[in-house]
């Protein structure tokens, strides 16, 4: 199989607005002809699946949640980035593709990154059409702020809920779409295989989560919008039902999955408080800009605290090391993620942690509220101190925040081509669900950006040049591609439910959640990838043989559905694994230990590295095949990322 | 680790849960007892423990909606105590934390209880006519790309905060629930005013209200009565306000409109 990423020729700047010249169009009144399907309705759904309806397709949309505004694009907090240049203070669209592929440690495609910046101006405007309320200065005009290791304002936001606005703002030109009867939506349905005919997408299975009915949809292309796979962790920032069930079963059926090991670990989480927990609660990267993040210099004094026999406030100022501000005096506590994380999880290692557990750093605005006052900063972070209150219990305007880092967002997804198509015919993959922009490191305000560029201004074209080549023929659900696949899902449904073993869906999931984080998190090494690698597939052996599912499919069944999901993160946990001992370097999010700077930074190896790693399915428990894709930089040096 | 509070104990709790299989079946209320439980636990994860122990022992769990669990989705809903989201204001189930119990209580949890809102099963309520309310009118109507610059649209800063307190509802569905006439005007009227406010969804304010109050009488949600006890229950502090404007806004347009 040979990957071509069909990036169009020509000069960095010019190739999108080519490659629009260059795409065939399907005349308006054809378009009523084709049928597609758009699975999952966060930004990057939700944009598409309105987009296409307008533009005179017919649109089927699902989601798995009662309702389409319920995606977890929602809960994002911070801003999203545009290349708009409003505060004056140099952005352009080429610094916002800079930031972007330096920030990704060079393991983006430059082309998709430049796209990105392109159209990241477009979604402003919008947004803001759609009546979506972003921050304003008192003349009237939108406000910014610098984001995540940006040295340029280029953040747009809506106070804390920057995703409930965009998401609501595309949630409701999705509403406009099926009003007009353009859009079908399906909620509480969810997608549990890919149908192919004669080698292309042409539909899917699904199940009503109501009923528990399979059910089958046929159309000219699938668009898969189904977020990330963060959740393979168990704890991570993701809502409960973030899952990777429809991109994995896409890649079962041929589609390749490209560098699963690439995920983010967010440095501001709230810490882990018991056994009980079943998710973790991120608190915005707009922290870091007025919150200084320290620990006790002395792991002695860090012991005391932990004990209690000192407080937080009990610590002079000379005992407190902050440490980004110390090694990274440039970026200090606004260094990118990935840097943020490792240090902490660094200072936690040495002993230095705090908290009773000593798995939390200190996140302390006591200068922002001397230097600005109180209500200057309740003003900008009133709502995440609210929410840190309530789960803490701790006031944070008294005492500093304890943050450690969580998994948050997955870089690795589907493989897709420029015009956002898998190697699977018909078969697009668009936001978090591919794994297209940002390489090995996502920054911050970014992944807003992407999945409502996708959704709104790249695969509407795309999506148009494949179609123009496609006959008007439907498929049938009755043909027998589509029956083999409802069949199948029957048959792993009917198992789920026979197994009647002694242990419960939710524990292999949070057995399988400590393998990844302890050996495929924060840092990983050969030997503990390949132990973790054989105790995945003890665990999934064991699933098969013992896990509990009560009730019956016919109904609306919550652990049934858990069990679906837990079975594909248990081969895809494996995946992840595989492409972690696959990549011997240290890059964005993935941390080898073995290779490193002595200042303990991520050592590169672009010599043998600089590729996409697209793994082909080949059976549960074969090996993987690997398809490398190189990455070229033509517009970009490629440098040791540093922020000191 | 987390709370301020290091005497916080474990604490024992008689749940009474509303058990019903289907929308077409009686459902009734059931006891369970819990043990153990951590202060900082979050009310769902408390849930979380019932259901494993009810799957060890090859019982049923009890079907909850949730899914972001940071009080943002709008998905959890429970009845919790006679309260929409439980005792504390301001915040909705996922966030209600157990160090608001105590030792020995008893907490009877039930579905929203509204006719617009049948229930699927057990605690899990169908909310769609919400969504058909929005698709009534709840949007601009802009097609994607051939929009003005961001900034070629000024708006005053008071207005433009006022119009994000309006935007910020959940469609969680704690007014109706809290409403003795399940009534849906609060969060009927948040989007109404929210784009009441600003001059993109001025054009269509008229037809807007009209068409959205409309499709909320069809879903059969009750009428208003000014009680206010969902703003009071809201989770996210929708104001009255907002109702007061929809009724301006309704009037305005009637007054002129071609549906009378």
């Amino acid at each position: 199989m040979i990957l071509d990423s069909k990036i169009p020729e020509g000069a960095l700047a010019e190739k999108w607005d080519k490659h629009k010249f260059n795409v065939k169009l399907v005349n308006p009144a054809n378009k009523r002809k084709y049928d597609i399907i758009v699975v999952g309705t966060g930004l990057a759904g939700a944009s598409a699946a309105a987009t296409l309806g307008e533009l005179g397709y017919n649109v089927k949309a699902f989601c798995f949640q009662d309702s389409p505004r319920r995606a977890h694009s929602i809960a994002a907090q911070g801003g999203i980035n545009a290349a708009k240049n409003y505060q004056n203070d140099g952005d352009s669209i080429f610094r916002l593709f800079y930031d972007t592929i330096k920030g990704g440690d060079y393991r983006a495609r430059e082309a998709n990154v430049y796209r990105l910046a392109q159209v990241s101006v477009n979604i402003i405007d919008q947004c803001v059409a759609q009546g979506v309320p972003f921050a304003r200065e008192y003349g009237g005009l939108l406000a910014n702020r610098s984001f995540g290791g940006a040295q340029v304002s280029r953040t747009f936001y809506a106070r804390g809920q920057t995703g409930q606005q965009l998401l609501l703002g595309a949630y409701s030109a999705l509403n406009r779409q099926i009003a007009y009867g353009k859009v079908k939506m399906y909620p509480r349905t969810e997608m549990l295989d890919l149908v192919m005919v004669d080698g292309k997408a042409r539909g899917i299975v699904v199940r009503n989560l109501i009923t528990g009915k399979i059910e089958s949809h046929s159309a000219h292309a699938v668009v898969l919008a189904t977020g990330g796979y963060g959740n393979v962790f168990f704890l991570s920032t993701n809502a409960m039902g973030s899952n990777a069930t429809a991109a994995w079963r896409a890649h079962k059926k041929g589609a390749l999955f490209a560098n699963p090991c690439f995920t983010q670990i967010h440095p501001t989480c709230i810490p882990v408080s018991g056994e009980y927990q079943s998710k973790l609660t991120l608190m915005s990267e707009s922290l870091r800009n007025d919150g200084r993040v320290w620990v006790p210099k002395t792991v002695e004094i860090a012991q005391r605290l932990r004990k209690g026999e000192i407080t937080v406030n009990d610590i002079k100022e000379e005992d407190r090391d902050y440490y980004l501000e110390r090694k990274y005096p440039a970026f200090g506590n606004l260094v990118p993620r990935d840097v943020a994380s490792r240090n902490a999880k660094l200072m936690c290692d040495e002993g230095r942690g705090v908290g009773a557990s000593g798995l939390a750093v200190y996140l302390d605005f006591a200068d922002a509220i001397r230097r600005e006052g109180q209500p200057a900063i309740a003003a900008k972070y009133g709502n995440l101190f609210d929410m840190y209150a309530k789960i803490t219990d701790e006031n944070p305007y008294e005492k500093p925040m304890r943050i450690y880092p969580a998994v948050h967002y997955t870089m690795g997804g589907l493989w897709v081509d420029y015009n956002l198509m898998t190697n699977i015919p018909g078969l697009y993959a668009t936001g978090e669900c591919n794994f297209s922009d940002h390489g090995a490191n996502r920054l911050g305000a970014s992944a807003l950006m992407q999945g409502l560029a996708d959704g709104y201004f790249v695969i509407p074209y795309t999506i148009g040049d494949y179609l123009a080549q496609t006959p008007y023929d439907k498929v049938s659900t009755d043909h027998p591609a589509f029956k083999e696949a409802e069949q199948n899902v029957k048959a792993t449904t009917d198992r789920l439910l026979s197994i009647k073993g002694n242990r419960t869906v939710d524990d292999f999931h949070k057995a399988l959640g400590l393998l990844m984080w302890d050996y495929c998190g924060m840092a990983r090494n050969a030997e503990g990838l390949q132990f973790a690698k054989q105790e995945i597939r003890k665990l999934r052996d064991e699933f098969w043989q013992n896990v509990k599912v009560t009730g019956v499919n016919e109904e609306l069944n919550q652990t049934l559905e858990k069990a679906h999901r837990v079975a594909d993160f248990l081969e895809l946990g494996e995946l992840m694994v595989d492409d972690a001992l696959n990549r011997n370097e240290s890059c964005g999010g993935h941390f080898r230990e073995e290779y490193q700077t002595p200042e303990n930074e991520a050592l590169r190896d672009d010599e043998n590295y600089a590729y996409v790693a697209a793994w082909e399915f080949t059976g549960v428990g074969n090996e993987p095949i690997l398809h490398k894709e190189e990455l070229k930089f033509e517009n970009v040096k490629l440098t040791q990322r540093s922020y000191k | 680790m987390a709370g301020s509070n290091p005497n916080a104990k474990p604490m024992d709790l008689t749940l009474k849960i509303w058990r019903q299989k289907d929308r077409n079946t009686a459902g009734q209320l059931v006891t369970y007892t819990l043990k153990n439980i951590s202060p900082d636990m979050s009310f769902l994860e408390m849930l979380d423990v019932l259901n494993e122990e009810l799957l060890v022992r090859g019982e049923e769990p009890v079907a909850f909606d949730h899914d972001c669990r940071e009080g943002i989705c709008g998905m959890c809903s429970l009845f919790i105590n006679g309260r929409a989201h439980g005792p504390e204001r301001g915040t909705t189930t996922c966030q209600l934390h157990m160090r608001h119990f105590n030792h020995g209580d008893t907490i009877t949890i039930e579905p929203w209880r509204a006719a617009a809102f049948p229930v699927h099963k057990d605690l899990i309520v169908d909310r769609s006519a919400f969504d058909r309310i929005q698709q009534a009118g709840g949007y601009v109507s802009v097609n994607t790309g051939g929009v003005p610059d961001a900034n070629e649209i000024p708006i005053p800063k008071t207005i433009a905060d006022k119009a994000f307190d309006a935007a910020t509802c959940i469609g969680c569905g704690a007014c109706v629930a809290a409403c003795k006439n399940a009534s849906a005007m609060l969060f009927v009227s948040a989007k109404v005013s929210q784009l009441a406010m600003l001059p993109q969804g001025k054009v269509e304010a008229k037809t807007r209200v009209e068409n959205m109050v409309a499709q909320m009488d069809v879903e059969g949600f009750g009428a208003c009565s000014n009680t206010g006890a969902c703003a009071a229950e809201c989770p996210v502090g929708i104001s009255l306000d907002n109702i007061a404007m929809l009724n301006r806004e309704y009037l305005g347009a009637k007054a002129s409109s071609e549906n009378v």
